[in-house]
C-alpha cells in the first residue's frame, strides 16, 4: 500500500469531470434527435476482418474492435436511429493518441448516407462547442458549419508530394499519409476527407457514379483523425468477398477468424443507411486541450 | 527478437549492425490503414542519430550487450582504462564515449561498463561521487549579485555551480547523474 495518494490522478480531475459532461452532452444530442441509445455486447465470436486492426482475443471469443456488426443487425431489423457509447479494444495500438482499450460513439442513420453523417457530426461539435472556437495545444480553431470538405485524392494534391494514386502503387500510402497530409488536416476548423478508394473501406458503398471509390469520410481537427464513417455497404455477396480479401491480406500473427456469419445473411435487409464512429477519448483530448490520450482517461493501461 | 509493437523508449536494438536505443518513439495508424512506428534512435557506438519508421511485424534482433562490473585504473593517450573485476581483462574507453561522466572517474572506482562486441561503449558510474575543490574565487562579502552561487572546479578539471561558502580545498559531493553539487564532504 502507497502512504502517499496518487498524484496523476489528481491532475486528471478536471479532465476527468469535463469527461463526463461530455459523455452527457452527446447522450442529450442524440435523444433530442430521437436516436435510440443501444448496447451490444462487448465480447462477440467473431469481429469484421480488417486487413490491419487485430482484435484482443478474450478466451475463445474476442472483444468487439467497434460494435458495427450488431448495430448493423438491429438497423437491418429496422431500428432506423441508434446510437451506443461503448469500450472497444483493439491490440498493440499504443501511442499518444491511441489506447488498446478505448471509448467508442457510433451512430447509424437510416435512410441516409455519408453526407448525412457529415451534416451530424457538424451539429454535434457545433453542439459541443458553443463558443465557436476552440483552443487546442496553442491553436484555434473556427468550430462553425460547413465544416471544411475535401476528397483524399485532393488532400494528397494539396499537402503530400505525390500522388494518392502513386503512393498506393508504391505501397507507401501510410508513410505519406502521415508524413504529409494528416498533419494538415483540419487546420483552422474541422476537415472531412471523402471519397476514399473502393479497397481502402471493407464496408463501405461503393459510389454509384464513381465505382472506383467508396463513399467513406473522416472527420479531422488539428491533424487528429476524429471520426471514419461510411454509407453501408448492404450488399451481401460483395461484403463475402471484400471480407474475404481482407483475410488473405491479414498478416500470420493475426489469429484465424471465421466470417460473422448472423451479420452476412442479415445485411440484404439492410436498408440505404450510413453508419460513423467517434473517438471519444479524442473529442475529449480537443475539448479539454489535453495533448495526450492518456490526460483524459482515469487509467492508463500501463498504470494497472 | 522483438517485433515492431515492442519498439518503445529506452529500447536497445540492432540497427544496420550496430547497437541502437530508441530516443524518441511515437505509433500513428492512419484511418483503416497500416501501423507506423516512428522512431528516433541514437547509435550507441558514435551517437549519431537517426530517423526511421516501421511498420509493424518488423523485427529487431536485441542489441547484444553486456554490463560488466569493472574498476577504473587509469587514463592513458588513449583513453580511460578500466579492469574487469573478475577476469582482470581491461578495456579502454574513449573519452568522446564518456562524455562529462569522465570528469567524475576517480582512481579505483567501482563502475559498470556497457560492453558491446568487446567494445566499451559507457558506463554507469555511482550516483555520487567526491572531489575536491581546485580552483574558486572567494565569496566577496556583500556581493549578493551573483546570488548565492559561485562556479568551482573540480580536481578532475569539471567546473560546476557552489554555494559560495565553498572554498579551494574542500571536498564536495556530486551527483553524477546530474552533474550538480551536492554537499560538503568532512575529510
Amino acid at each position: 500500500m502507497s502512504a502517499r495518494p496518487n498524484v496523476t490522478l489528481a491532475t486528471r480531475r478536471d479532465n476527468l469531470h469535463k469527461r463526463a459532461r461530455i459523455l452527457q452532452q452527446i447522450r442529450a444530442f442524440f435523444s433530442q434527435r430521437a436516436y435510440l441509445e443501444v448496447e451490444t455486447p462487448h465480447r462477440i465470436p467473431c469481429n469484421a476482418p480488417e486487413a490491419y486492426i487485430l482484435p484482443q482475443e478474450s478466451g475463445s471469443a474476442f472483444l468487439h474492435t467497434s460494435p458495427e456488426l450488431c448495430m448493423k443487425r438491429l438497423l437491418a431489423a429496422g431500428y432506423a436511429h441508434i446510437f451506443q457509447l461503448c469500450r472497444c479494444w483493439r491490440k498493440a495500438e499504443r501511442g499518444r493518441r491511441h489506447l488498446p482499450e478505448f471509448t467508442m460513439l457510433e451512430w447509424y442513420c437510416s435512410p441516409g448516407d455519408y453526407l448525412d453523417l457529415m451534416r451530424t457530426c457538424e451539429e454535434l461539435l457545433c453542439a459541443l462547442v458553443p463558443a465557436e472556437t476552440l483552443v487546442w495545444q496553442g491553436a484555434t480553431y473556427r468550430v462553425k458549419p460547413p465544416f471544411e470538405r475535401v476528397t483524399l485524392a485532393q488532400a494528397f494534391t494539396h499537402h503530400a508530394p505525390i500522388s494518392l494514386q502513386d503512393a498506393m502503387e508504391d505501397d507507401i500510402f501510410e508513410e505519406v499519409y502521415t508524413e504529409y497530409v494528416e498533419p494538415q488536416l483540419g487546420r483552422e476548423r474541422p476537415t472531412f476527407v471523402y471519397d476514399y478508394p473502393a479497397e481502402m473501406a471493407a464496408l463501405a458503398r461503393r459510389r454509384p457514379d464513381a465505382p472506383h471509390l467508396a463513399e467513406r469520410v473522416e472527420l479531422y481537427l488539428g491533424g487528429l483523425e476524429l471520426a471514419n464513417g461510411f454509407s453501408e455497404l448492404n450488399d451481401p455477396v460483395e461484403q463475402r468477398l471484400r471480407f474475404r480479401a481482407a483475410l488473405d491480406c491479414i498478416q500470420p500473427e493475426f489469429p484465424a477468424q471465421m466470417l460473422p456469419e448472423p451479420f452476412l445473411s442479415e445485411l440484404q435487409h439492410l436498408p440505404p443507411s450510413a453508419g460513423i464512429a467517434l473517438g471519444v477519448d479524442r473529442l475529449v483530448m480537443l475539448l479539454t486541450d489535453a495533448a495526450t490520450i492518456d490526460a483524459v482517461v482515469a487509467f492508463t493501461p500501463e498504470e494497472l | 527478437m522483438y517485433s515492431s509493437s515492442d519498439l518503445k523508449k529506452g529500447l536497445k536494438v540492432m540497427v544496420d549492425g550496430e547497437p541502437h536505443v530508441v530516443t524518441a518513439f511515437d505509433f500513428s495508424k492512419p484511418g483503416k490503414g497500416q501501423a507506423l512506428y516512428k522512431c528516433k534512435l541514437r547509435n550507441m557506438i558514435t551517437g549519431t542519430l537517426l530517423d526511421r519508421t516501421y511498420r509493424s511485424g518488423e523485427s529487431f534482433e536485441p542489441a547484444p550487450l553486456e554490463e560488466r562490473d569493472m574498476q577504473y585504473l587509469y587514463k592513458d593517450e588513449v583513453g580511460y582504462v578500466f579492469m574487469d573485476t573478475k577476469t582482470y581483462e581491461q578495456i579502454t574507453l574513449l573519452e568522446q564515449t564518456l562524455g562529462d561522466d569522465r570528469y567524475f572517474l576517480t582512481d579505483n572506482m567501482d563502475v559498470k561498463v556497457l560492453v558491446f562486441d568487446e567494445l566499451g561503449i559507457g558506463v554507469t558510474l555511482p550516483n555520487f561521487v567526491n572531489l575536491k575543490v581546485t580552483h574558486s574565487e572567494p565569496w566577496v562579502k556583500g556581493d549578493t549579485a551573483a546570488g548565492n552561487n559561485k562556479p568551482a572546479t573540480v580536481e578532475t578539471g569539471y567546473t560546476l555551480q557552489v554555494p559560495s561558502f565553498v572554498e579551494e580545498g574542500t571536498l564536495i559531493q556530486i551527483d553524477t547523474r546530474t552533474g550538480e553539487y551536492v554537499t560538503r564532504v568532512k575529510e
